[in-house]
């Protein structure tokens, strides 16, 4: 019961912090927005509908990614420099439980971004979303928010030490963007790339959509994203003790 | 001889100890890596639509690209300062704020020439793209160009972080504001007509307009025209961010918003 009303409170308390920021909250929508926008322009000027279908759909997913990778990485140093990493460290609480919830509260703003992009979508280019299936729609968009919430928690444990990591956040964004498939198929990358692709989550709920659109089963595509989800936890939880006991051995941990 | 070491020392005093991004753990993914990335996402992007070619968005996106050090480096001049908690200093400092300011500006357009001219020698190399070799000189002319008139605009933000704390959000935005508006990805002809209208009085619309061409094979006479009004423009901004400066610093100081971080 303490460690659910730990997760929520933490959880509440991240998301009030990130929706008064300008920075992780206005800038994490409008920036993949905007992003989604010049993709939809490209697409718009090839003037094929089916093209134009296949990046909104793709394209309404950007927000999730963008709200975790520069946020996620700079997680620990914006504790760093707020004075507060010792005290959550310190804490009785498992250091990974404090980052998780945070992760999740920054995917709740790429959940919203997601909205956003939907309705800006329609009212820009006017594409409306034809869904086959809304239900399996909203699971993979979920199951996209959720994986790069891990992803998120996975990349804010392993930034710990490095201390300029807002840089490798920024950098991973259009990598991610291009690499999951959002707004580019697959098929088009080098088949050399093909296995980063594979291994990150968003790649696999991005198919989903696409099948739960289509009127397609998105159960398989969805049950590897999952997996690789939980990939990305185990990996965190592993890491992050390992992490945080290496920087408080060396005195590193309040370093700016 | 004063104005003419605030220029030259000042400006590069002030680029060392201001452009945070000369760290290497950021200057390579963010002023390396990134525009790399940027040029291949939008060049695939091209590729599934099938509109442009490869070199249509390198070129694009690699210019566009030059705006991030433009702005955010012009900006950090007054954050990096208010942070230091020395803007205050810099402000009542009797030096004239042209050479103070413009010297600041230098590095900052060196800097922007360096990235776009690597993400567009990068990006070709990567995509394989065919630009004449004879072209390049002259692409570097116009990319120094398209620098300059970003760095005007990075100088107006610059003026407006005086009173305006958010620098790295209204930089973002100003960043968006050139990728959807100067046809980075999309050429003007096939933006609607306000979009277009409104990006040829942007830095950096005409310079990859020239570029694009200078890249196909044109001649100098046939992009001078071009080069002649991006330099115009930059010039305007500049002139606007310094005016801007003058006033918003007396804004300032009778508001007594200097240094709240």
């Amino acid at each position: 019961m303490i460690r659910l009303r730990q997760l929520a409170v933490c959880y509440w308390l991240q998301l009030k912090i990130l929706l008064f920021s300008p920075f992780e909250g206005f800038l994490a929508v409008v920036f993949p927005l905007m992003f989604a926008t010049a993709a939809m322009l490209v697409y718009e000027v090839g003037g094929d509908p089916e093209a134009i279908l296949y990046a909104a759909i793709g394209a309404a997913a950007m927000g999730i990614w963008t709200s975790q990778t520069v946020s996620a990485s700079t997680l620990v140093q914006r504790e760093r420099w707020a004075g507060t990493l010792e005290l959550v460290v310190a804490a009785p609480t498992r250091f990974s439980l404090v980052l998780l919830p945070i992760t999740f509260a920054m995917a709740t703003i790429g959940l919203y971004s997601v909205v956003a992009t939907i309705l800006w979508n329609w009212w820009l280019f006017d594409v409306r979303l034809q869904v086959e299936n809304w239900p399996l729609f909203v699971l993979s968009i979920l199951m996209a928010t959720v994986t790069i919430a891990l992803f998120g928690f996975l990349l804010s444990v392993t930034a710990v030490r490095y201390r300029t990591s807002w840089a490798l956040g920024a950098a991973l964004e259009y990598p991610g963007w291009l690499l999951c498939g959002f707004v580019v198929p697959l098929d088009l990358l080098p088949a050399a790339v093909l296995p980063l692709s594979w291994i990150l989550a968003p790649t696999w709920a991005v198919e989903g959509m696409r099948a739960s659109a289509a009127g397609e089963s998105p159960w398989l595509d969805l049950a590897i994203c999952g997996l690789v989800g939980l990939g990305y936890a185990a990996l965190a939880a592993y890491l992050g003790v390992r992490l945080i006991d290496s920087a408080r051995r060396d005195a590193t941990l309040a370093l700016t | 001889m004063v104005s003419l070491r605030i220029f030259f020392i000042g400006g590069l005093m002030s680029y060392r100890a201001m452009f945070g991004w000369m760290n290497p753990w950021i200057f390579v993914p963010a002023l390396l890596v990134s525009p790399i990335c940027q040029i291949l996402l939008f060049a695939f992007i091209g590729r599934s639509a099938g509109v442009g070619d490869d070199e249509f968005y390198v070129i694009g996106n690699a210019l566009n690209y030059a705006a991030i050090p433009c702005l955010f480096a012009m900006a950090s001049t007054i954050a990096g300062e208010r942070f230091s908690q020395t803007l205050g200093l810099v402000i009542a400092t009797p030096a004239r704020r042209v050479p103070l300011f413009l010297g600041r500006a230098l590095p900052v357009i060196a800097n922007g020439w360096g990235v776009a001219m690597f993400g567009v020698v990068v990006g070709s190399l990567l995509l394989d793209t065919d630009i004449p070799t004879s072209a390049w000189p002259l692409i570097a002319l116009v990319v120094a160009v398209g620098s300059l008139s970003s760095t005007g605009l990075g100088l107006v933000m610059g003026a407006i972080n005086l009173v305006y704390r958010e620098g790295a959000t209204l930089g973002n935005v100003l960043f968006l504001v050139l990728l959807i508006f100067t046809g980075t990805n999309v050429a003007l002809d096939d933006l609607p007509g306000w979009m277009a209208a409104v990006g040829r009085c942007l830095p950096l619309t005409h310079a990859i307009e020239a570029t694009r061409m200078l890249g196909d094979g044109a001649t100098w006479g046939a992009v001078r025209g071009l080069v002649a009004t991006e330099l115009l423009i930059g010039l305007a901004y500049v002139v606007v961010g310094l005016s801007s400066i003058r006033v918003l610093e007396r804004l300032s100081r009778s508001g007594a918003t200097l240094d709240r971080i």
